[in-house]
């Protein structure tokens, strides 16, 4: 870029500052939500032992799921008196994330936790990482080999297709001819397809369900409503809707709302805190959601303490942490939305 | 596609003049006009809805479907009537889809919705206007490139979205808002937001058409230092221009408040590149000096009625960008070729 006039410096640098001070003013707190959930679960044990410094390198938290990773692995890494984390800017350029964690191998932290914008575009830092004596945590997208990683830790896009689909389709099972639609998340990412993949295995086992139509969003709310407006004038009946992800879900619900539609039931992805109250309220479209929870992100800092400090996992005979855990994507409901609820993210 | 000769050759010595910037006061001639761009974009959008019409009878030409169209295209809409202006003055506006996700998050923080449907209009509208005030006094005062300057304040403004909601969905609880957004509040069959778009699409038109403000726009935009000769401001007029896109943009804002019940810092992604696109296939010239506000609206119905289409017959969207892009080179070539006879 070329150098600013002093001028222009001046009014930049005036207009940045007002900025961050209406900002300052215009408070945005929601109330507190601690992941009291993420809490109750203790791995190793909790008493203080050797001291670890634990270096993160997550993506940009533009999105509800993201953020909540985020605040999921400071607040647990927080909790223990014996762990230092090394946070990094979360960046969703794969250069921009191999140099952040090449700065933290230079920094020679003891362990490492990379959730990968790209996993497969970030393997190579992985090993490096690896060959440096560091042991790294992959957090949910994987890298594209084993010996990037000490243990992964992530989600089951796959499970959530396949627990999405046979949830709609125990729903559905005694009606001929229902037909389903689908919702998807951003298609040029591999963990829509996969979650696609899930979905239509499930249904082959309803063979009276019939998926009639699939648009793809782009995890964001704005789409959500425009996708599924669209969707909604082209089928103007159909019986269950299967949503990838509850912030574009958000926008989703919005565009029933707006054409005054509730002749099908609807189910999300993720688990957010908006879409659990939604199915605990009961009166819109919405009866489930599959989750992919955030809550990874503090067992990701657990096991990246545990390997620092050279333990097992407490409930395992193992001497070490495990190489991989999937975590299982369960569907909330009406019926059992309270025991899931403290782990909804804003 | 291809539009008889005839009229082309009617409109081109009444069309604008695009090189004499300051036509001392003599006024456009009265009356609607369309030109030969206008007419090649009717016939893009006519065979667009035969396509419709043709593949989805039942859907396409539902009321609700226009409806539905309509809607879709008023957000961007608005902010394509400000990009013209813009891109008339042969300057460009990059910041338009961050300056409406800044002014739809800060028009949803808490803080803001206390204030009800007033306090969110109101910031989402101060916001944008603030917004197009920096960008205005760094082009026109402080010397930037439009170019530059802009694409400084899309930076900026993401990363002031993102730090105000710390990437969480804001949702907004003021009733009164979220109504203007149902079918219960349409007025005769029409969406309120789409008679806002009407609304800015007019006095966008009239602006443009019958002031001096629009003559002078034209003006800068063919050719700056000739504007500047003839007695016209030019600073002052690129200031208001900025300001004009960063208002659309916070009306733009609002009404997408309305749309998807909140605020979110990926909000109006990838706007600048709709607008943009939708000015230049409605014949806006990217050098400045030439604009049509009813061309603009033309290209954003032309890409909202292509999506509606593609939706309805549930193509995938990597088959829906490949078209969209392939209808944007189809668009500006038959209007080259038309062009080619008329001038």
């Amino acid at each position: 870029m070329p150098v600013p006039s002093r001028r222009g410096l001046l009014f930049g640098t005036a207009a940045v500052s007002a900025g961050a001070l209406l900002t300052a003013c215009t408070s945005n707190e929601p109330k507190k939500s601690d992941d009291a959930a993420a809490d109750k679960a203790p791995v190793a044990d909790d008493k203080p032992g050797k001291a670890v410094t634990i270096g993160f390198a997550g993506p940009q938290a533009d999105h509800g799921w993201l953020n909540a990773i985020n605040q999921n692995a400071k607040s647990r890494a927080e909790k223990y008196s014996d762990v230092t984390l090394e946070i990094t800017e979360g960046s969703n350029d794969t250069a921009a994330q191999i140099g952040q964690v090449q700065t933290l191998i230079n920094k020679k932290v003891d362990v490492l936790v990379i959730l990968p914008a790209d996993g497969k575009a970030l393997t190579q830092v992985g090993l490096q990482a690896m060959k440096a004596g560091i042991p790294v945590v992959n957090l949910d997208r994987i890298f594209a080999s084993p010996q990037a990683y000490r243990c992964w830790i992530g989600g089951d896009n796959y499970g959530m297709g396949l627990n999405a689909g046979n949830f709609i389709g125990e729903q559905l099972k005694d009606k001929p001819d229902a037909k389903v639609i689908e919702l998807a998340g951003l298609d040029n990412l591999e963990l829509t397809k996969q979650r696609t993949q899930g979905f239509d295995d499930a249904l082959k086992n309803y063979p009276n369900i019939r998926k009639v139509a699939r648009q793809a969003a782009d995890f964001t709310v704005e789409s959500g409503q425009a996708k599924m407006a669209q969707l909604l004038q082209a089928q103007s009946r159909f019986d269950a809707l299967w949503n990838h992800d509850d912030d574009q879900g958000v926008g989703a619900l919005r565009a029933i709302a707006q054409a005054g539609r509730d002749d099908f039931l609807m189910v999300g992805g993720a688990g957010a805190k908006s879409a659990m109250d939604a199915i605990k309220a009961g009166n819109s479209v919405l009866k489930a959601t599959v989750l992919y929870p955030p809550t990874m992100a503090a067992s990701a800092i657990d096991l990246a303490r545990a390997l620092g400090q050279g333990k097992g996992v407490s409930g395992m005979a193992e001497l070490e942490i495990p190489a991989s855990l999937t975590l299982y994507s369960a569907v909330v409901t009406k019926d059992n939305v309270d025991e899931y609820l403290p782990t909804g993210f804003n | 596609m291809t539009q008889p000769a005839t009229p082309a050759q009617q409109d081109a010595p009444a069309a604008p003049a695009t090189s004499a910037p300051d036509r001392s006061g003599a006024r456009p001639p009265l009356g609607f006009r369309l030109d030969v761009r206008n007419l090649s974009l009717l016939g893009v959008l006519a065979v667009l809805i035969a396509v419709g019409g043709f593949t989805k009878p039942d859907e396409f030409l539902a009321t609700s479907n226009l409806q539905l169209v309509l809607t879709q295209a008023s957000v961007i809409g608005v902010v394509t009537v400000g990009m013209t202006f813009v891109i008339t003055s042969g300057g460009i506006d990059l910041s338009v889809g961050a300056i409406v996700a800044l002014a739809s998050v800060w028009a949803t923080t808490l803080a803001t919705q206390e204030f009800g449907f007033a306090g969110i209009l109101f910031t989402a509208v101060v916001v944008g206007l603030g917004c197009g005030l920096v960008n205005g006094l760094l082009i026109a005062y402080g010397g930037m490139v439009p170019f530059i300057a802009t694409l400084a304040m899309l930076a900026s403004a993401r990363g002031l979205a993102l730090q105000i909601t710390d990437g969480r969905t804001q949702m907004v609880t003021v009733e009164s808002v979220l109504d203007l957004g149902v079918r219960d509040a349409y007025i005769l069959g029409i969406p309120p937001l789409v008679l806002v778009f009407a609304a800015v699409t007019l006095v966008g038109w009239l602006i443009l058409n019958r002031t001096t403000f629009g003559r002078r726009t034209v003006a800068v935009g063919g050719n700056a230092e000739a504007a500047r000769l003839a007695g016209i401001d030019v600073r002052r007029q690129r200031l208001y221009l900025y300001l004009l896109s960063g208002l659309c943009c916070g009306i733009a804002a609002f009404m997408l408040i309305v749309l998807a019940g909140s605020g979110q810092n990926t909000n109006g992604n990838l706007y600048e590149l709709d607008a943009i696109a939708a000015a230049i296939i409605g014949g806006t010239l990217l050098s400045g000096g030439r604009g049509t506000i009813v061309g603009s609206v033309l290209g954003v119905l032309v890409f909202t009625t292509i999506t509606n289409i593609f939706a309805l017959n549930n193509l995938e969207s990597a088959v829906q960008q490949i078209a969209k892009g392939a209808i944007i080179v189809a668009a500006v070539l038959v209007q080259h070729r038309t062009l080619r006879g008329a001038d």
